[in-house]
C-alpha cells in the first residue's frame, strides 16, 4: 500500500534512468543516509564503532570491489587479500617516504598500485577460466604474502613486515576518534558505492555482464574481452586496494602481512556470495552478515552454555564458532543460492502488491 | 652433483605426498564436478581421528598392542569418513544439484570450516602423534658413487611407496571393477549415466568415501611426519597448484603434477631461494602453474575445454 509507484510518471529520460526510480526508495535512502550521518554517532558507543561499524564499512567497500570482478564480470578471484595488502603497504610507503603526504592521497595512490598489480595478475584471465583462474589468482595471494614478509623495503625495514601509522589527519583535523574514523570510512564507501553503481549501469558495466554471461558470445557481438576483463580487474583491485589502505590505516593502525592472509580472501568471497553476486546492495548485506555473525556467536555461546550449566572454554568457543559459521554458510547457499540481495528484491516485489495479492 | 640429486629425491618424495592430497581433489571433481576445498579439512579430521582413536582404543579395551590399536583406529577413522561422505551427500550436495561451480565451491568451503571446527571439538586441538611404525632414521644411498652417499629420509621413502601403491590401487579400482566403471561413466556425463540406471547419489557417496580414504592415508603419512595439528589442513593449499598443473580431471596428472611441483619447489628453494631471501617454496608452485596455464589453460593433462555458444 505504501510502497508502490502508481502515479509516479516519468516525463523525461533522466527521470527514467535514475538510480532509484521509485520515490519511496529515494526517501528511504535519504533517511538511511541521515541516520548514518546523524543517528549512528549519537547512538553507538566506542565498542560498536571499533568492533562492528568501522570493519563493516571497510569490508563492504572491499566486497563491493570484489563483486565488480566476480559478480559482474564473472572472473573468480581468490587473491583479494593480496590486493588489499598491496593497497595498504603501498599507501604506507607513500605515507612514510614522502614528506607531508596527505592520508587520502596516500590511500588513493595505494589503490593505484593495487590497480597495477591487479591488471598484472588479471592477464592470465584472458586464457584461463573458472576454477583454474581461481587457483591461478591464489598465486597473487601467496606471492604478496611472502613479499611483504620477506622483502624489507616494502615494510620500511621493519621486522616481520609489521608496520604502523600514527597521526592520521585530514586538512589539519586529526581523525583518531572512533567517530572521526567512522565518518572517514563512510565518506569513502558512499563515494565509491555511487561510482560503482553508475559504472555497472554504464556501457562498461554491460560489457562486463556480457562477458560474465557468455564470453564467446560477447566477443562475437563485438565486445573486446581483453579490454572488458582487464578493466574489471583494474576497477575491482582499485577499490579493493583502497579498502586495504583503509583497513590498515584506519581500522588496524599497525598491521602485519597476516592481516591480509588467504582467510581474508575467502571471507570477502563469502560476503559477496551470501550477499548476492552481481549486486551492489548484496555487498553490504554480505559484509554486515559476515562481520556481525562472529561477534554475535562470540557473545551468545558462553551465555548459551550457562543456560545449561556448562562453561564453554575459549578454544571450544573458537571451534564451535567455526562449526556454526560453516554450517550457516552451507545453509544459506542451500536456501538462497542467489544471496540476501535476492531475498531483498523478492521482499520488495511482495511489498508492491501488499496487501492485495494481485 | 650430490646435493643436487639429494634435493631432487627430496622433492620427488614431497611431490608424491602432494599428489596424495591432490588425488582427493581430482576424484571428487571428476565424479561430481565439485571443486572440494574441504579436502584439507578432511585430511585433518581423518588424521585427528586416527591419532586419538589409536590412543583411546587400547585404553577402552585394555590391551597393549600397537599394531592392533593402529589397525582398529584406522578402521574407525575410515568409518567416520564414510559417515561424513554420506552426510555431505545427503545434507549438502543433493540440495545443490545444478548450481553453479562457484556456489558449490563455497559450499565445500563451508564444509571445510565445519569439519575443522567439529574435528577439533571432538578430538581436541593440541598436537598429537601418529605412530604407525614408519622408520625415522635417515639412510645413505649410492655411497660408492658419491662421497658420503646421498642422504635420504627413510620415512619419506616409505611414504612415497605407499602413495604409489595407493595410486596403482585406485587405477585398478577405476579400470577393472563395476563400481569403477560406474564412477567413470558418471564422470563423463551425469545425465547419460543416470539414464542407464547408475544411481548418482550412491556414486557420490562412494566417491566422497574414496576421497575420504585418500585423505585418511594422506593424513596418516603427513601426520606421522609433522604431527597432527591444525596446520595439517593447510596441506590442501600446497596441493592446489598440483591439481591445476596436472589438470582437474586427470588422475595421472595429479601424480605427475605433484612430482613436478615437489621437485620444482625444493630445487628453487635451494638454488634460487637464497638470492630472494628464502621461503619462496610458498608461492613457487603457484607462479609455476600460472605460467603453465598461460600455455595450456586446462593444465598438462586435463581435458581440453571447448566453449560453445
Amino acid at each position: 500500500m505504501l510502497y508502490r509507484e502508481n502515479g509516479q510518471f516519468k516525463t523525461d529520460y533522466r527521470a527514467d534512468q535514475q538510480v532509484f526510480p521509485i520515490k519511496q526508495d529515494r526517501i528511504a535512502i535519504g533517511l538511511l543516509m541521515a541516520f548514518a550521518v546523524i543517528g549512528v554517532p549519537l547512538l553507538a558507543d566506542e565498542y560498536l564503532f571499533r568492533a562492528i561499524l568501522i570493519p563493516f564499512l571497510i569490508l563492504s567497500l572491499a566486497a563491493l570491489g570484489l563483486n565488480i570482478l566476480v559478480g559482474y564480470c564473472g572472473q573468480i578471484s581468490l587473491g583479494t587479500g593480496a590486493f588489499m595488502a598491496v593497497g595498504a603497504y603501498a599507501a604506507y610507503n607513500f605515507f612514510v617516504r614522502v614528506e607531508g603526504m596527505p592520508v587520502i592521497v596516500a590511500i588513493l595512490l595505494g589503490g593505484v598500485c593495487a590497480t597495477a598489480v591487479g591488471i598484472l595478475f588479471g592477464i592470465p584471465s584472458l586464457r584461463i577460466k573458472g576454477l583454474y583462474l581461481a587457483v591461478a589468482t591464489l598465486a597473487a595471494q601467496f606471492f604478496w604474502d611472502w613479499a611483504f614478509l620477506r622483502v624489507k623495503w616494502f615494510s620500511n625495514n621493519s621486522t616481520s613486515g609489521t608496520v604502523s601509522v600514527a597521526d592520521l589527519s585530514l586538512f589539519g583535523v586529526r581523525i583518531d576518534s572512533p567517530v572521526g574514523k567512522y565518518f572517514f570510512c563512510l565518506a569513502f564507501l558512499v563515494i565509491f558505492a555511487v561510482l560503482a553503481k553508475n559504472l555497472v549501469r554504464s556501457h562498461i558495466g554491460r560489457e562486463w555482464m556480457a562477458i560474465r554471461d557468455m564470453d564467446v558470445a560477447a566477443a562475437v557481438i563485438g565486445i573486446r574481452p581483453v579490454y572488458a576483463k582487464l578493466t574489471a580487474f583494474a576497477v575491482s583491485s582499485f577499490i579493493v586496494g583502497v579498502a586495504g589502505g583503509l583497513w590498515g590505516f584506519v581500522h588496524l593502525g599497525s598491521w602485519e602481512p597476516a592481516a591480509f592472509s588467504i582467510d581474508r580472501s575467502f571471507q570477502l568471497l563469502f560476503m559477496i556470495i551470501i550477499g548476492g553476486l552481481g549486486s551492489i546492495m548484496g555487498s553490504f548485506f554480505g559484509a554486515a552478515f559476515i562481520v556481525i555473525l562472529p561477534v554475535v556467536l562470540n557473545q551468545a555461546l558462553p551465555a548459551f552454555g550457562e543456560l545449561f550449566g556448562v562453561t564453554i572454554g575459549t578454544a571450544l568457543i573458537a571451534h564451535t564458532e567455526l562449526m556454526i559459521f560453516g554450517g550457516l554458510i552451507v545453509f544459506f547457499l542451500i536456501v538462497e543460492p542467489h544471496g540476501l540481495a535476492r531475498l531483498w528484491s523478492t521482499a520488495k516485489e511482495k511489498l508492491r502488491l501488499w496487501p492485495f495479492p494481485h | 652433483m650430490g646435493p643436487f640429486l639429494e634435493t631432487l629425491f627430496g622433492g620427488l618424495m614431497t611431490g608424491m605426498l602432494y599428489s596424495l592430497v591432490a588425488l582427493g581433489f581430482v576424484l571428487i571433481y571428476k565424479a561430481s564436478g565439485v571443486f572440494n576445498f574441504a579436502q584439507g579439512a578432511m585430511v585433518l579430521s581423518a588424521a585427528l581421528a586416527m591419532a586419538r582413536f589409536s590412543e583411546w582404543i587400547p585404553q577402552w579395551l585394555g590391551f597393549d598392542n600397537k599394531l592392533l590399536a593402529n589397525v582398529l583406529a584406522f578402521a574407525v577413522a575410515m568409518m567416520m569418513m564414510v559417515a561424513a561422505a554420506w552426510l555431505i551427500e545427503r545434507l549438502v550436495l543433493s540440495k545443490l544439484v545444478n548450481q553453479e561451480g562457484i556456489t558449490l565451491l563455497m559450499a565445500t568451503l563451508g564444509i571445510a570450516y565445519f569439519m575443522d571446527g567439529s574435528g577439533q571439538t571432538l578430538f581436541g586441538s593440541d598436537i598429537y602423534k601418529i605412530d604407525v611404525g614408519l622408520p625415522k632414521d635417515p639412510m645413505f644411498l649410492l655411497e660408492n658413487i658419491f662421497e658420503g652417499g646421498l642422504l635420504i629420509n627413510k620415512e619419506d621413502l616409505y611414504a612415497a611407496v605407499i602413495a604409489a601403491a595407493l595410486v596403482v590401487m585406485l587405477t585398478l579400482f577405476f579400470q577393472y571393477t563395476a563400481t569403477g566403471r560406474a564412477l567413470r561413466a558418471v564422470a563423463d556425463d551425469h545425465q547419460a549415466a543416470q539414464s542407464i540406471g547408475i544411481p548418482l547419489n550412491r556414486i557420490w557417496v562412494i566417491v566422497w568415501s574414496v576421497a575420504g580414504f585418500v585423505a585418511l592415508v594422506a593424513g596418516v603419512i603427513w601426520g606421522s611426519k609433522l604431527g597432527v595439528q591444525f596446520s595439517l589442513s593447510l596441506v590442501a593449499l600446497k596441493a592446489l597448484p598440483v591439481v591445476i598443473l596436472g589438470g582437474l580431471t586427470s588422475v595421472p596428472g595429479a601424480i605427475i603434477g605433484g612430482l613436478i611441483i615437489g621437485v620444482g619447489e625444493k630445487l628453487s628453494e635451494v638454488f634460487i631461494g637464497p638470492y630472494l631471501g628464502g621461503g619462496i617454496e610458498i608461492w613457487f608452485g603457484y607462479v609455476l602453474v600460472l605460467f603453465v596455464l598461460l600455455v595450456r589453460p586446462q593444465g598438462l593433462f586435463g581435458e581440453k575445454i571447448i566453449d560453445r555458444v
